[in-house]
């Protein structure tokens, strides 16, 4: 019988949540990794038992983590993430040169073609790449070293590489986000890059058709439509139709556009999910109401999914790579929060439960559907 | 052809290396990444110091590797102390000679996980 598995990095641990297919019982197995912060966890699409994870620690620094059995038995792999040749400068939020640092592993994204090859997205901003499933890893130095590079400044949360989108229809293109500098697309396996924010409006940019600056919190897309991407930016919710080349604001009639995740419905390539947060100032729902947004029409016309989330006195936030869905016939959604639920829906955003109430701040949710 | 450093026909003396069993604590998280309860004991060839404890710590325990200082410069994490015979030896050089009370396993060197935080 198929079912799901859902994938929880928090500041203390990672967690893994597991139900049938009915997706009402859940089983939940950690902490692992207890005590240290856990950005990101993601499984294979090429084999689900093969999960890795960033576990990370300002004392200890850097650990990456694979499991070949589903979560059940993790290896420590390699950690040694060097930037090529002389790493240069960025600039430092007074606008002076600061040296390239690695602080951690914001994101891993495993490749859809080969079982071995997994992505890193690092702070400060950088790509890497292991071809030998996480025992070595090097940088492809084409996205840090495109021209703009040493004029990139850290958002709020440092200078971090967290988004990995991989086209699953050509192995030669991709897509990544830094904050505070924006989205970046290689069409040649990531030996050069371009940036890709045109139509992204920034306020505090004095050049409104910057190429760079833009703080893009996340980009999804539908694998069977790989040209049009949807972007949640510091403000605005953003489409494009085009694979980056152009933007349009989509943010519509919702009640806030600033947030952190996005993600597309798994069956409905136009259906689209965002959270709606008050501010930059505030980062907590607007009015205290939980509520997830959902576009049918990819963007512009909102509708807010209420049922089973807590519509008043709730002051949590939900992070950038803290919602996924599944890709059951009914579309399960998932998101977690900073006051540590992990919240359920299995019709697809009309109704919702939570899995766990009281995990320690959720940095990460990832789902995958088992035969 | 580089020889290994290790294989006998290449030491200059005739005496063989002095081989020692240092004792060190290691800080909660770390014991848990190295899967080991209580201190550990290490054995180190020649100079004890804090360079050859630890390149003999993350010989024996490669998860450990990049966790107690940094893999290319060898800098120790900003975070992480080191303790022995009741002094922070933190800012001593990392080729430097340890306390003989270490070296003798008289006494265990202390990899101390700062307290910070508020």
């Amino acid at each position: 019988m198929s079912g799901v598995r859902v994938l929880v990095g928090t500041r203390k641990g990672a967690f893994v949540l597991t139900s049938d297919a009915r997706r009402e019982q859940w089983d939940v197995h950690g902490p692992e990794f207890a005590g240290w912060e856990v950005y990101h966890v993601k499984g294979s699409p090429v084999d689900p038992d093969r999960l890795y994870a960033s576990q990370s620690s300002g004392w200890f620094g850097q650990v990456i983590q694979r499991s070949d059995d589903g979560g059940v038995t993790w290896v420590p792999m390699g950690n040694r993430f060097e930037y090529d040749g002389v790493p240069g400068t960025h600039q430092w939020y007074d606008g002076t040169p600061h040296p390239w640092e690695f602080a951690r592993v914001w994101h891993l994204e495993p490749s859809p073609f080969d079982l071995d090859t997994v992505y890193a997205g690092v702070e400060d901003a950088a790509l890497f790449r292991s071809t030998d499933g996480g025992s070595e890893w090097q940088e492809l130095s084409g996205l840090r070293g495109h021209d703009t590079g040493s004029s990139w400044q850290p958002g709020a949360g440092g200078l971090c590489l967290h988004t990995i989108v991989l086209d699953p229809s050509n192995p030669e293109r991709m897509f990544v986000a830094i904050s505070a500098a924006g989205a970046f697309r290689t069409d040649d396996a990531g030996k050069t890059w371009r940036p890709v924010n045109r139509g992204l409006r920034s306020d505090g940019i004095p050049d409104e058709d910057a190429e760079v600056g833009h703080c893009v919190h996340r980009i999804t897309m539908h694998p069977s439509n790989p040209d049009v991407l949807f972007m949640q930016k510091h403000w605005d919710v953003l489409r494009t139709d085009n694979g980056g080349e152009s933007w349009t604001e989509v943010s519509g009639d919702l009640p806030s556009d600033f947030g952190f995740p996005i993600a597309v419905h798994a069956h409905e390539p136009e259906t689209v999910y965002v959270v709606p947060i008050k501010s930059d100032s505030e980062h907590y729902p607007p009015e205290g109401r939980l509520r997830v947004y959902r576009s049918r029409t990819g963007g512009n016309d909102w509708e807010p999914l209420t049922d089973g989330l807590p519509q008043d006195n709730c002051y949590v936030n939900v992070l950038r790579d803290a919602m996924d869905v599944d890709s059951l016939d009914s579309c399960g959604v998932y998101f977690g929060t900073t006051g540590g639920q992990v919240y359920a829906s299995a019709d697809a955003g009309d109704s919702w439960q939570p899995i766990v109430r009281d995990l320690p701040p959720v940095l990460s949710v990832e789902v995958q559907t088992l035969p | 052809m580089k020889q290994p450093t290790t294989q006998p026909t290449t030491q200059p003396t005739t005496q063989p290396t002095a081989r020692r069993v240092i004792r060190v604590v290691l800080p909660y998280h770390l014991r848990a990444m190295a899967r080991v309860d209580g201190e550990v004991r290490l054995d180190v060839d020649g100079a004890i110091t804090q360079a050859s404890v630890l390149d003999a710590l993350e010989t024996r325990y490669p998860a450990l590797r990049g966790t107690v200082r940094d893999q290319a410069t060898h800098r120790r994490r900003a975070f992480v102390r080191f303790f022995a015979c009741e002094r922070d030896l933190s800012h001593e050089p990392a080729d430097a000679p340890l306390p003989e009370a270490v070296a003798a396993g008289d006494e265990p060197l202390l990899v101390v996980g700062a307290m910070a935080g508020g």
